[in-house]
């Protein structure tokens, strides 16, 4: 996985980014899982993971939503278990690999350990942006198994650049081997992620990797990805169609088309991800995962992306627009893996406003 | 009054909190404080308000246990050291709660199961962590009404809450307190969440109790259960408090709750820190109060 980050300057001073390698990390079957409430079926993942494999994309992320440990009342069970997901997709990814996201608090060792004997060899490990410390056991054991692996400071636009410097650098000393800006709110512009990527770069060993993982709730995906890229970013990740939360990820095969005019050496088939994101991904979507009222609330009020298909399901159960539960949520500093506070919020805001008589009271 | 003699060991926020809440004790005296760093916050605090200190660990307890008359040592420690810290003691006679969670003795939820450990006069009990605190005394709320198959607990904790050892030892907290909720909460599947939020001013605690029960649930009993349960927690933690809920759906019972701490050695936000170093103090006092009546025997382990 090439760490060749050398910028040149063209003549008239702009970047050119031209034979840059970017290894893209496809989300569909873990951020896309979100969006169809869990329910993606083992023939679906194969479909899906096949036509990437054959698209040439590199890493693939399996697993439910919230990954190692997702399935849960809390967020939702999947169709399978992580499990049967893995053993479906395997035989039918010849050159990928498979990744998986642990979030520590919710995913544990025990669950990785389990994702390595089923093949997966690349880990995501993934903590709120100023709660890195969280996660050194995770890491460690990730490496002692010799795993691909990354540290994911997600809810990065709520961490100054110089404090997610520190974090990051945390995670590096703990033993990851790239560390992400994770964009989860979809709430960052592409001068918010020069700067976190650079302060990263300042601190980071060279041989560490940085990584941008984006939400396209403002539409910026594929500008903050490329912005990422310029200051020296090697990883991306986004997924085919955008299927993701809130207005989804990075669109994977317009990311790629970019980067094709740019001279940004992915690896991947444009054509192939073209064909697979009309004939596979939106067929399977249950509803256009775009930018909505709703999604678009979740960039501009910088609130988890996740939370979305949430808020709007209990906002229908108790009478308050999505938007207005997702704005309160963002103003109580919600972040992610609190879903329950969706409900509890919602509840409170019934109550204020009259829609709800508290039986236990 | 008598008072029985304490030492309590770890002088991070849990061991700190502690002095406060069994100085308080008409039961207990806090004379001891072990950690292992001189220069700690904790053993200056432990100083100021009148402890003697040792910073050699628990070793440096041992020579003064049978002078100073220790009878209950509390450990809040870690998860790794705590076996050794208990062997060490118990020889000497003394009774270990363990705030760590190694969970080496019988689990113990005080509003659920205190007054069976405090009979069967066990020499080390277990306090599972501060989530297992909370939401534990919830979930058996719902299961002493009916079947539970499985019991859910999400916790959420202000990142100043929560020190350094906790933070490294996340997968320790999550067994524990997924075991706990089935050995002591009753429900036979269960399974722990924990989310440390950053934000300022920090959050209080919040912890959310998923139960599904076996049958449709019974509204009206579980809803009066709850809030029993409640008045047995608020006992000691005046603080924890029902937001919303119960809520029904099909077969799963939500129930929303806050723990606002007293404020003694972290603000009122820490509800975690609270809830478990009360929960300790009051296990304490239940066996201090058998111990002073005769009715407790503490003998040195074999």
């Amino acid at each position: 996985m090439g760490t060749d980050t050398s910028t040149n300057m063209s003549s008239d001073g702009f970047i050119d980014l031209k034979g840059r390698k970017v290894l893209v990390h496809d989300m569909c079957l873990r951020d896309g899982m979100h969006a169809k409430r869990e329910q993606i079926s083992t023939a679906q993942m194969v479909a899906v993971a096949s036509a990437l494999d054959a698209a040439g994309v590199p890493l693939i992320q399996v697993a439910h939503g919230g990954g190692l440990g997702g399935n849960s009342l809390q967020h939702g069970f999947a169709l399978h278990s992580n499990e049967e997901y893995w053993d479906a997709v395997m035989p039918h990814v010849r050159r990928a690999k498979v990744s998986v996201l642990l979030i520590p608090g919710l995913g544990t060792m025990k669950e990785l350990q389990s994702a390595y004997d089923h093949g997966v060899r690349s880990v995501t490990v993934a903590t709120h942006c100023t709660e890195a410390d969280t996660s050194p056991q995770h890491i460690a054991y990730a490496r002692k198994l010799g795993m691909d692996t990354v540290g994911f400071l997600m809810m990065a636009h709520l961490n100054s650049p110089e404090g997610l410097a520190v974090q990051g650098k945390m995670m590096e000393r703990y033993g990851a081997e790239c560390i992400y800006i994770t964009d989860s709110a979809g709430y960052m512009l592409p001068e918010d992620v020069k700067r976190r990527v650079r302060a990263l770069r300042e601190v980071l060993a060279p041989s560490t990797q940085i990584g941008f993982h984006g939400h396209h709730n403002l539409g910026m995906g594929i500008a903050n990805s490329i912005a990422a890229i310029e200051e020296g970013a090697s990883r991306i990740d986004a997924s085919v169609a955008g299927l993701g939360a809130g207005a989804g990820n990075t669109p994977l095969e317009v990311f790629v088309a970019v980067c094709d005019r740019m001279g940004i050496d992915t690896g991947c088939d444009l054509f192939k991800l073209m064909d697979m994101a009309e004939d596979i991904i939106v067929p399977m979507m249950d509803q256009m995962v775009r930018i909505d009222r709703a999604s678009l609330t979740l960039g501009f009020a910088g609130v988890y992306s996740t939370f979305l298909l949430h808020a709007k399901r209990l906002g229908l159960k108790y009478g308050i627009p999505a938007r207005d539960i997702l704005v309160e949520l963002g103003k109580r500093k919600m972040i992610g893996g609190q879903e329950d506070m969706i409900e509890d919020t919602a509840l409170t805001m019934a109550k204020a406003r009259g829609l709800l008589v508290d039986k236990a009271a | 009054m008598k008072k029985i003699r304490c030492a309590l060991i770890g002088s991070g926020n849990i061991g700190t909190d502690l002095i406060y809440k069994i100085q308080r004790s008409p039961l207990l005296e806090p004379v001891w404080m072990v950690g292992i760093d001189a220069a700690s916050e904790g053993l200056a605090k432990a100083r100021e308000m009148g402890l003697k200190t040792t910073h050699e660990g628990v070793d440096g307890l041992l020579p003064h246990v049978l002078a100073d008359h220790i009878q209950i040592a509390f450990d809040a420690t870690s998860a790794y050291v705590h076996q050794a810290n208990s062997d060490k003691l118990t020889a000497l006679g003394v009774m270990m709660i363990d705030l760590t969670p190694a969970a080496i003795g019988p689990l113990c939820v005080p509003p659920v199961n205190l007054a069976d450990h405090a009979t069967e006069g066990a020499m080390n009990v277990n306090m599972i962590s501060c989530a297992g605190q909370a939401t534990i005394p919830m979930v058996r709320a719902v299961s002493r009404v009916q079947g539970v198959s499985y019991a859910e607990i999400i916790a959420s904790v202000a990142s100043k809450s929560i020190g350094p050892g906790t933070r490294a030892n996340l997968d320790e907290f999550t067994y524990t307190t997924s075991n706990a909720v089935c050995v002591v909460g009753g429900a036979r599947r269960g399974k722990a969440l924990v989310i440390v939020n950053p934000a300022e001013p920090p959050m209080l605690m919040r912890n959310t109790i998923y139960c599904l029960t076996d049958d449709q649930p019974d509204e009206v009993a579980i809803i009066e259960s709850v809030k029993q349960m409640i008045i047995e927690v608020q006992k000691y933690v005046p603080g924890y408090r029902l937001v919303n809920g119960p809520v029904f759906d099909g077969n799963k019972v939500a129930i929303f709750m806050e723990v606002k701490g007293l404020g003694d050695y972290l603000p009122t936000y820490a509800g975690n820190l609270d809830i478990m170093t009360a929960a300790a103090t009051r296990t304490a006092e239940m066996f201090a109060d058998g111990i002073l009546a005769g009715r407790i025997q503490l003998k040195a382990a074999a």
